[in-house]
């Protein structure tokens, strides 16, 4: 390139500072990776460990975040039962095993990505709706309704628009309930936010009937 | 039907090979719309193939029909370029021909399994096997391992016809841009049963490629088809590409962040994802300025009269300068903000982007491609745009901006009841899904569907029969 060309017209000065760019852009990215990996694993205060099944789990807005947050509770059985540390992971890897055989994503979204065919199912096992089909159901508890309800959808309709049956069995259902139960206790950064909160308004009649 | 374009006037073995990937993406991308509107009739109607073709198979096929027809015709765009760009025939090209072979019986045997296995019981094998069941990557394992093989082969074809031929601004990027490309496929390989962890990953796969090296690479295309179809000069086209290459990835790569505001990452990914995925759409606008600058510029410089050699592929260029800074530009940035996106996350919204997106910044450069391989491949010295060509650019635009409307109107009501008004539960979710403003809306995205499948009709129908055609005026 000729001297008195200007720098903004030279393919040199652009290709060096294009190279610079990318290579500060990926080792920022490499570096943020690090960092999220360690507080993203399982077992951490983000992702809890597959034992959280074994506990209540609330989801409650937190003043100092400006956002709703898991809160992990006392323990509660879950299917009649505590379950081990291997228990309970091997039931995890069998749930998150049928969430990907099953397809569940090209329906829904989970932590918000997927198809928008059907609800969220971030925070699907906290949903109100598990007491209306508890009783549909005639399930003991919202576990069971739960697992009733995913080997047998199309048993239970509750709008046009139903779930198909998948072929679940009883034990990827139980799987997959402890998949949801695990998935809600992520802190999500308050993604759903004000999950479910006006459920109860809307079944006086409507939003702001009292 | 497509055999009968023909290749009599390609010198080289490496763009004959790249028309079989064009031929093999205009049949997928058929394949795409004829599931997306069965999806679309679905929301309309949820009885529709119930319990036999559901939804999600629906959608299964038309993601990742999508996904693997822009991958085509993509690899088919390099090989028709690759001999032009360095001067000879493309290293390898028998192994090449026999990738795509192998590629395109997995891809058969992919879908095949996708419609009528549909879905596995929950172990290991279903992963392997039947479908892997992350959107996008649905692709199960076995064929992961084939694809990595094909794009392999495809890498070798490229990289050492590079190092061998005549090494040119364009050829380099791409060179660079492919290796990036190929390799981030590996990061969506492997099984987790943490959620979280799983979509960190999935994303390095998915935004990587279309908010990053897919944006690049069209910047590639772009600067070729620019010196190719109106005699554009290669040193101010590349001088653009590097200055794209440093915008798109200086703000693509850690504009990643704004997929990790909700899903178990950091509250750090707020302020890193709204930064640079903010600063997404500056590279889109400099591609569009730059494409029509060209334009402008070379068209009217020197008082000549102004040619365009291919007049379809140049209509379908400049829609991707304008479909890309709309489409990934404006409805990326309307929801790019943690905000705003707590609420729009995972809604219609996110469709209406997803669809004028990938149409915008891919679906258009890759048809004027095509329409760039036959003007090759009958030796036309001025390709015109015909009647057909016309219909085809119109409807399948117009029906992609309706649909886009459609879905965007969608998503401002499932976002405002469902998820402001109603809190996002199951019951918010069915409540908005059933308002006569949802309904509507998906009625008339599937009447646009209907007129872009309309236009590609006509498309099809153009690209088989304005080959001969214009040769036949041509040589008159």
């Amino acid at each position: 390139m000729a001297k008195s060309h200007s720098v903004w017209t030279s393919i040199r000065f652009w290709r060096q500072s294009a190279a610079w760019v990318t290579g500060f852009a990926v080792v920022l990215l490499i570096l943020l990776t690090f960092d999220t990996m360690r507080q993203i694993k399982m077992g951490s205060k983000r992702v809890p460990a597959p034992t959280v099944i074994n506990h209540h789990i609330d989801y409650k807005y937190s003043k100092k975040r400006g956002h709703e947050v898991p809160v992990i509770g006392k323990k509660e059985l879950f299917f009649g039962k505590e379950w081990s540390p291997k228990e309970a992971a091997a039931l995890l890897h069998k749930g998150k095993l049928t969430e990907q055989a099953k397809n569940c994503m090209d329906c829904h979204t989970l932590l918000g990505n997927g198809a928008y065919y059907a609800p969220d199912l971030t925070k699907a096992w906290l949903d109100p709706k598990w007491k209306d089909m508890q009783a549909m159901i005639g399930a003991k508890t919202r576990e069971e309704a739960m697992a009733k309800f995913l080997q047998h959808p199309e048993m239970y309709p509750t709008h046009e628009r139903r779930m198909p049956n998948l072929k679940i069995t009883a034990e990827e259902a139980q799987a997959l309930v402890a998949f949801l139960k695990h998935m809600s206790s992520i802190d999500t950064n308050g993604f759903p936010r004000g999950f479910s909160k006006t459920v109860s308004d809307f079944k006086a009649g409507g939003t702001y009937a009292h | 039907m497509l055999t009968s374009i023909k290749n009599n006037h390609l010198k080289y073995e490496s763009q004959k090979l790249g028309m079989m990937y064009f031929r093999v993406a205009i049949i997928l991308f058929g394949a795409q719309l004829l599931m997306g509107l069965i999806a679309a009739i679905q929301f309309m109607y949820p009885a529709f193939l119930y319990g036999v073709f559901d939804f999600s198979v629906a959608r299964m096929v038309h993601i990742n029909a999508l996904v693997v027809w822009m991958l085509y015709a993509m690899i088919g765009s390099v090989y028709l370029m690759l001999p032009d760009e360095t001067g000879i025939e493309t290293v390898g090209i028998g192994l090449g021909k026999l990738a795509f072979w192998v590629l395109t019986a997995a891809v058969t045997v992919v879908v095949l399994v996708f419609i009528f296995i549909q879905i596995g019981p929950g172990k290991e094998s279903s992963i392997w096997l039947i479908n892997e069941g992350r959107e996008y990557l649905e692709a199960p394992r076995w064929a992961d391992i084939g694809i990595v093989v094909v794009v392999l082969i495809f890498y070798y074809n490229v990289f050492f016809t590079y190092m061998k031929g005549q090494r040119t601004g364009i050829m380099t990027v791409m060179v660079a841009n492919l290796m990036a490309l190929a390799g981030l496929y590996l990061a969506g390989m492997f099984f987790t049963d943490n959620i979280s962890m799983d979509q960190y990953w999935w994303w390095w796969v998915i935004h990587l490629w279309v908010e990053a090296t897919w944006e690049v690479f069209v910047g590639t295309l772009a600067a070729y088809a620019l010196i190719k179809i109106i005699d554009a000069k290669r040193e101010i086209v590349e001088m653009w590409l590097w200055i794209e290459v440093l915008m798109l990835f200086g703000s693509g790569i850690l504009g990643l962040g704004h997929h990790y505001f909700w899903i178990g990452t950091p509250e750090y990914w707020w302020e890193i994802g709204a930064l640079f995925s903010a600063l997404e759409p500056v590279p889109l606008v400099a591609m569009f300025v730059h494409v029509l600058y060209d334009w402008g510029k070379e068209q009217g410089a020197n008082g000549e009269k102004p040619v365009i050699k291919n007049g379809p592929a140049m209509a379908w260029l400049v829609t991707n300068a304008f479909g890309n800074f709309l489409g990934a530009g404006i409805w990326g940035f309307f929801h790019t903000l943690p905000q705003v996106n707590i609420y729009t996350h995972g809604t219609q919204f996110t469709a209406a982007h997803g669809h004028l997106a990938f149409f915008g910044a891919y679906a258009t450069i890759l048809i004027g491609m095509m329409y760039y391989g036959i003007q090759r491949a009958y030796g036309i010295e001025r390709l015109k745009a015909t009647f057909k060509s016309k219909m085809a650019i119109t409807l399948i635009v117009f029906g992609m901006l309706g649909m886009t409307v459609a879905l965007t109107i969608a998503g401002y009501e499932q976002v405002l009841v469902e998820r402001a008004e109603l809190g996002a539960g199951w019951d918010a979710y069915f409540v908005a899904q059933a308002l006569p403003w949802m309904k509507q809306a998906m009625a008339w995205r599937t009447v646009m569907g209907v007129v872009m499948v309309v236009g590609f009709v006509y498309l099809i129908w153009d690209l088989v029969t304005i080959g001969p055609k214009e040769a036949k005026e041509n040589n008159q």
